[in-house]
């Protein structure tokens, strides 16, 4: 038999074959494929033209703007200041813009392995004490800013990050709690962490706008933005606990009984042997609950805190640029998708490399 | 050894701290808050559940007029939050199915704009997704006049969306009874055929029976009475229309806002469950002479769903707590409700414990109802 008479063998390589495998291999997935490229020949050229061709960039008057097919950009041009800082005075609008941007630097420092060592710690409270010095003001001759004029991007970053390390140590101490041998502290954790699950976050919010000032003795007085964040703290705290807590189910038996053979007692063998462990497991789910409290912060709008969310329903109540608001959602929604997906990807990245040296 | 290093003493010292420690955080803030409502001559307790709460609600599936009372309302609002909850758990399962197999799918496209999909829609905050949507219908839409036509009858516009509604009947009730008949008829029957192959190995057909006796009845006794069912299709009279079904732009925009968000988390379980069942096992089955659908239901099924469900009920609950969000757009839920009877009462403390009950209260059923679940799936044995 010679060569000549077997079939030639389709090509396994190059982009023939590519497509041949991932679009067009049976006769169904041509059709799915066909479909979707249909889809997308629909949906597509449309949302470009508005999204770009037909659009309106820089300083278009709204008239103006009300007449092209396309998006107004030029409303995020006008509003930038009041959607990204709120109503913070206007010609200050540096400090919280500087606050931020340490706030970032120190998020994107932290993502950095080599550099989780404890004088991180230490950077980051300084980092938080600049951005509070930038914000309020009063000393070193800057302004003195109220902080019910704080608003926009910077009062979200610092929310999130503010909410949630705090509700760290919260959380490791109800995940410890959770697991105690001692009954009542068991009982305690166990009840704080599914009340505060059992409920959604506005109705906490709720509470801290409404209860927090009766828990008060009478002629003290809590601020709108500290409540909230209390309130922020106390939910992150119970999803934090629960995301510890599949740490320390995961370190194995044998470290504690170990532990416990060389002498070492509660406090120490939880210092020294399973937190450190346990923490290194779970910082991707730690990453993850970052990101839904990054999302949850927007919900103290509903309580009237000018969060990104709310300075932004604030700039669309403009009479004049009524009609721009999909615009102004479009705008914030790609920050908040920006950095969420940022994170979650970092978080994905970070479960591959801390699990090397478990993976066989 | 000292008595202090005694754990049983230590333990004993940590919980007596504790407990004294919550107490008297219990006490203080109990006493100042009663300070404080003394203070601003506020009345506490639920008394003020039996007296006329006085505002409108957008809608509400029981009988409510502003003449009754909170407590009245209240329950209104829980219906709401019943209503549009059920509504989202049936739309972002099947968006969240689709989505979730698409993710999976061997074709390039598919599975590209399907995590295309989650990775937007997940990442994006559910109080803006619910903001836009509620923008788009009550901007974007045209006025009822130049309503949109679906299809017959069927109209979308800034007011809602509106739908023909069947007619009542008398008729109608015997045809639900018959269907209620029908379903343990089904489940008798699927008994009894699995004790035949029990006994003798001989397969029965279970699919067109069971669906026969489902069905069957309510269709005869549908046709014997004369097939009764007329449509109430709404009308723009004036200015309005009349007369159908109505799902008002608050209900849609919250019910879209939490399904397709929610989808884009039920579809990443779904992945999840699908991946989770090794692939041997099809094989497995299939060289025992499973046909293809066997496969699926006796030996992959079972697997994945053990996988899915409990992290899909998560999502359920998250979906229900979402829906107190309905009170950015105005939508009359539990949440909205509780808002407005605490600006009119001033009683924050009991108008925030009933909401915080009820939604926990749900949330602990769930859950209980989950735990059980698990317990009767779980593989026996595991380790």
């Amino acid at each position: 038999m010679t060569d000549a008479a077997l079939p030639i063998a389709p090509p396994r390589t190059g982009p023939t074959a590519w497509l041949r495998t991932n679009l067009f291999g049976s006769w169904r997935n041509t059709l799915i494929s066909l479909g979707s490229f249909a889809l997308l020949v629909w949906a597509v050229p449309p949302l470009l033209d508005w999204f770009l061709f037909e659009s309106r960039w820089g300083d278009t008057p709204p008239a103006e703007c009300r007449k092209a097919a396309g998006a107004c950009w030029a409303f995020v041009h006008e509003k930038h200041r009041l959607i990204l800082f709120g109503r913070y005075p206007f010609a200050e609008q540096w400090r919280p813009l500087v606050g931020m941007a340490i706030l970032l630097g120190l998020i994107g420092a932290s993502c950095y392995r080599p550099f989780w060592r404890r004088w991180l710690l230490a950077v980051w409270a300084v980092g938080i004490a600049v951005m509070a010095v930038l914000m309020w003001g009063g000393v070193f001759g800057l302004r003195f800013v109220e902080t019910t004029l704080w608003g926009g991007l910077p009062l979200t970053f610092l929310l999130t990050t503010v909410g949630v390390g705090a509700a760290f140590p919260l959380g490791v101490v109800l995940a410890l709690g959770r697991r105690s041998k001692l009954p009542i502290i068991r009982a305690v954790s166990i009840g704080y962490i599914e009340l505060v699950r059992g409920v959604p976050l506005v109705s906490l919010l709720f509470m801290a706008s409404f209860m927090f000032p009766l828990f008060m003795p009478s002629g003290v007085q809590i601020n709108a933005l500290i409540r909230a964040q209390v309130a922020i703290i106390l939910f992150a705290g119970a999803y934090l606990a629960e995301v510890v807590r599949g740490g320390l189910q995961a370190v194995p038996r044998g470290q504690i009984e170990a532990a416990a053979a060389l002498g070492m007692g509660y406090w120490l063998t939880m210092r020294k042997i399973v937190l450190p462990q346990a923490i290194r497991l779970v910082i991707p789910g730690i990453v993850n609950s970052f990101i839904s409290t990054f999302k949850d912060t927007s919900l103290v709008a509903i309580v009237s805190l000018s969060d990104l969310m709310l300075s932004t329903r604030q700039a669309i109540a403009d009479p004049l640029w009524r009609p721009f608001f999909v615009e102004g959602y479009v705008f914030i929604g790609a920050i908040y998708l920006v950095f969420c997906f940022l994170m979650s990807r970092y978080s994905q990245h970070l479960e591959v490399q801390l699990n090397t040296g478990r993976r066989r | 050894m000292p008595f202090w290093s005694n754990p049983a003493v230590r333990g004993g010292v940590y919980q007596v701290t504790v407990l004294a420690g919550v107490f008297a955080l219990g006490a203080y803030l109990i006493d100042n808050t009663l300070d404080n409502l003394a203070a601003r001559s506020i009345r506490s307790g639920f008394g003020f559940m039996a007296r006329e709460a006085g505002f409108e609600l957008g809608e509400s599936l029981i009988p409510y007029e502003p003449s009754d009372s909170y407590a009245r309302a209240y329950l209104a609002g829980f219906v709401n939050t019943m209503k549009v909850s059920f509504a989202g758990i049936v739309l972002c399962s099947i968006l969240g199915l689709f989505v979730g197999i698409a993710r999976l799918s061997k074709n390039w496209l598919v599975a590209r704009l399907a995590s295309f999909y989650v990775e937007t829609l997940r990442n994006i905050p559910i109080l803006l997704q619910l903001f836009f949507w509620y923008a788009l219908i009550i901007e974007v839409l045209p006025p009822s006049l130049d309503a949109i036509n679906l299809g017959p009858g069927v109209f979308l516009s800034k007011s809602g969306l509106l739908f023909p509604l069947p007619l009542h009947d008398p008729a109608h009730a015997w045809v639900g009874l018959a269907f209620l008949v029908g379903i343990p008829a089904a489940v008798f029957y699927g008994h009894w055929a699995k004790q035949r192959q029990n006994a003798t190995g001989q397969q029965l057909p279970r699919l067109l029976p069971t669906v026969g006796l489902v069905l069957g009845p309510a269709i005869i006794v549908f046709l014997i009475l004369g097939a009764p069912l007329t449509f109430e299709v709404p009308v723009f009279q004036r200015f309005r229309f009349v007369g159908g079904g109505e799902l008002t732009p608050e209900f849609l925009a919250l019910w879209l806002g939490l399904s397709i968000y929610t989808s884009a988390f039920v579809a990443e379980v779904v992945r999840a469950g699908i991946l989770a069942v090794d692939w041997g096992q099809n094989e497995a089955a299939g060289a025992l002479g499973l046909r293809r659908g066997l496969v699926l239901r006796l030996v992959v099924l079972p697997q994945a769903l053990r996988v899915i469900i409990p992290p899909t009920t998560n999502q359920y609950l998250n979906l229900a707590k979402n829906s107190s969000l309905a009170v950015a757009v105005g939508y009359p839920d539990l949440t909205s409700v509780t808002n407005t009877s605490l600006n009119q009462t001033g009683q924050a403390v009991e108008c925030i414990a009933v909401m915080m009950a009820v939604y926990l209260t749900l949330s602990l059923l769930i859950s209980a109802g989950m735990n059980i679940y698990n317990r009767v799936v779980a593989i026996p044995d595991r380790r």
